[in-house]
């Protein structure tokens, strides 16, 4: 495998040169021409692209993979699932993973399955899972599957991936899915994809495409896994749609008792910590208000708490907030914090850093507040106040509990 | 306690800006630094080995430019660090990354704790921790916010999406952390100087048995087939007008868009 510059396509318009992040490009003179040619360390070249995506005008650098294996790969059928559940409760992930994975198994002429784990009153849930579209639901019954814990799970999903043999497996970008993917993509010698915001179907290879954002949301990048099954992606919630509802629609139900060693025991759980502050899952809310530095003091929460309240929202924070100690972690949103993309995204005295912008840039709708006519957080804003969110705030709360009635 | 962290030398990607005429990202000039994750990693090894005695080791997997990553670390005060470096390893993904990395661990002895951050900033992945627990066969815990170790044992907090999750591993473990674990440590003066006089030790493929199918591109199970940029930002409406005025559109435009 290599990467190779095509000397007579190279016109020398550096434009690699300065897409690559790894210094890896200078331009050497040559002889006959005054134009100078690329030429690429191969040590500290990554293979990472960006070179062949900034010269996508001349096209003259190519990445050289070594040809493709030719194993057969006809014999993985299916698109499944991972029904990630909480307290015995399957999360809305899960729906919108069945939602957009009704559409990949239409593409491929298959199944959409969806693999559920848990101890004995797990069952009953069931039944949402064929409403919001699976075909079959794998059920997998044991004691230690009841609360989630990595070693147990990945040992009972690697089971029965082997056995049935799906050619796709989605899993949603939560703590526990990223948790649990991670490592079942080993065990099984799968190719995994994280936080993908785009799965379609390669129409002739009739491959899974996967788009998700790098480099911190900066650039996105379409990947593949042409020669592993099954292909699994994580999804983060609220990317797609969940799948419409039809109550009552049945189908196919598989249990599965899966062998879990003692070994996979080893990490036990001692104690959870509730956060009495946290009243909604900021990663699953449809409309979040948040506040900045420019709130001033912890006690001005409340306003901004008054306003998700009115709005049936939930409370973000800036990292400034949650370092100054006036909210607690799980509210922050950003860089260290969560990545969220609710219907609505109002903030307030938020200046709009990058750091925080990478957190929450693909919400439908963002409203910011605040003073600064500058503030960065206006470039991504849908609608931008310039104002004081001491005067904002409060009022919008008024009109919108009185529109409440 | 026998303490390895595993870092990453990263482009800054916060100072990442577009090229407004052709909408690619411009590269030049922005810094590497030690993904910041991996800071908290190093910081917490260091805090373990204040408390327990011991020893801390700094790996990574890179281009011989990620020795000034490593040096970073010498000079906030880690025992010793290792660069595994070679062009086999270009083009790596998830799998090549934690493939390599558990077995340049592997060569290292005997370990009690392996130390990531949660993810890096650049790939923003999260998968090499657990990976390179997977391929050594050793429990994994992840989003750690508070590591309490003793013989044998870790009491390890997680920072999960609505509620913390105290959990107890065995050790030897690897254990991914939260930038809301700590407060990194400025490298000191005397520091800077001990790592400019290091000379970083390497390791290639053939130094830690790489197998040549789990490494580089041709190892790597995922292959990126494209990158872009995503379309610009064209910046929204700025609502103007009196306070009530205001309010009153853009509850307006929130109904109109069917968000209550």
């Amino acid at each position: 495998m290599s990467i190779v510059v095509y000397p007579d396509k190279c016109t020398g318009c550096t434009l690699c040169v300065k897409a690559c992040a790894f210094k890896a490009i200078e331009m050497k003179a040559r002889e006959g021409t005054p134009r100078k040619l690329a030429v690429i360390d191969l040590d500290k070249c990554t293979l990472c692209g960006a070179c062949v995506d900034a010269c996508a005008k001349f096209q003259a650098i190519e990445i050289k993979a070594e040809k493709e294996s030719s194993s057969d790969l006809s014999h993985y059928k299916g698109v499944w699932v991972f029904a990630e559940q909480r307290e015995g409760k399957i999360q809305p992930v899960a729906y919108e993973l069945l939602g957009e994975g009704r559409k990949l198994a239409q593409e491929l002429k298959t199944d959409l399955a969806a693999v559920l784990c848990g101890g004995e009153e797990i069952e009953e849930e069931v039944a949402h899972l064929f409403a919001y579209g699976a075909d079959k639901a794998y059920l997998l019954h044991h004691d230690e599957l009841k609360d989630y814990k990595s070693l147990p799970y990945t040992r009972a999903i690697a089971e029965v991936l082997t056995k049935h043999k799906p050619e796709v497996f989605l899993l949603g970008a939560t703590t526990m899915g990223r948790d649990l993917a991670a490592r079942l993509a080993i065990r099984i010698g799968a190719g995994l994809t994280a936080d993908c915001t785009g799965l379609d179907i390669d129409p002739e290879k009739k491959i899974l495409r996967q788009t998700r954002p790098a480099f911190g949301g900066n650039i996105m990048a379409t990947i593949i896994s042409p020669n592993n099954r099954p292909q699994m992606a994580t999804v983060r919630p609220k990317v797609f749609r969940k799948a419409d509802k039809q109550d009552g629609r049945k189908g196919e139900l598989i249990k599965f008792n899966p062998v879990i060693n003692p070994e996979d025991l080893v990490v036990k759980l001692i104690e959870v910590i509730k956060d009495e502050s946290v009243k909604v899952n900021l990663t699953e809310a449809e409309i979040i208000v948040s506040g900045g530095r420019g709130i001033g003091e912890a006690k001005n929460f409340a306003l901004i708490e008054e306003l998700a309240k009115a709005l049936g929202g939930a409370v973000g924070a800036s990292r400034a907030t949650v370092d100054a100690g006036w909210i607690s972690a799980h509210h922050q949103v950003g860089q260290t914090g969560k990545t969220v993309a609710p219907k609505l995204y109002i903030a307030c005295g938020i200046s709009g850093k990058i750091q925080h912008l990478v957190g929450m840039q693909s919400s439908n709708t963002i409203v910011a507040i605040n003073k600064d006519p500058d503030a960065p957080i206006f470039k991504v804003a849908t609608y931008g106040i310039v104002g004081d969110l001491f005067e904002y705030v409060p009022l919008l709360t008024k009109k919108l509990q009185e529109l409440r009635g | 306690m026998n303490i390895i962290v595993c870092i990453k030398q990263v482009p800054d990607t916060t100072e990442v800006k577009i090229n407004p005429e052709t909408n690619t990202l411009i590269r030049e000039g922005v810094p590497s630094i030690v993904n910041p994750f991996d800071e908290n990693a190093v910081e917490a090894a260091l805090k373990l080995k204040e408390k327990h005695g011991g020893k801390v080791t700094v790996i990574t997997m890179g281009p011989p430019q990620a020795a000034e990553a490593l040096k970073t670390c010498l000079a906030m005060g880690v025992d010793e660090v290792l660069l595994i470096s070679d062009r086999a390893f270009a083009g790596s993904d998830t799998w090549a990354t934690s493939h390599t990395l558990a077995q340049a661990i592997k060569k290292l002895g005997q370990f009690d704790l392996i130390l990531c951050g949660k993810q890096a900033i650049d790939g923003d992945t999260a998968q090499v921790g657990p990976g390179i627990a997977e391929w050594l066969n050793i429990p994994q815990v992840t989003f750690a916010v508070k590591i309490e170790a003793e013989e044998k044992k870790a009491k390890v907090e997680r920072m999960l999406e609505e509620v913390n999750e105290v959990v107890e591993t065995p050790l030897p473990a690897v254990i991914t952390v939260v930038k809301q674990i700590n407060e990194p440590r400025l490298p000191s003066l005397k520091g800077m100087m001990r790592a400019k006089k290091t000379e970083i030790k390497t390791l290639k493929a053939d130094d830690i048995q790489a197998e040549a199918k789990n490494i580089g591109l041709n190892g790597s199970p995922t292959q990126v087939v494209k990158i872009f940029t995503p379309p610009p930002k064209s910046g929204g409406e700025k609502l103007e007008g009196e306070a009530n005025e205001i309010v009153d559109r853009l509850v307006a435009k929130i109904k109109e868009r069917k968000i209550i």
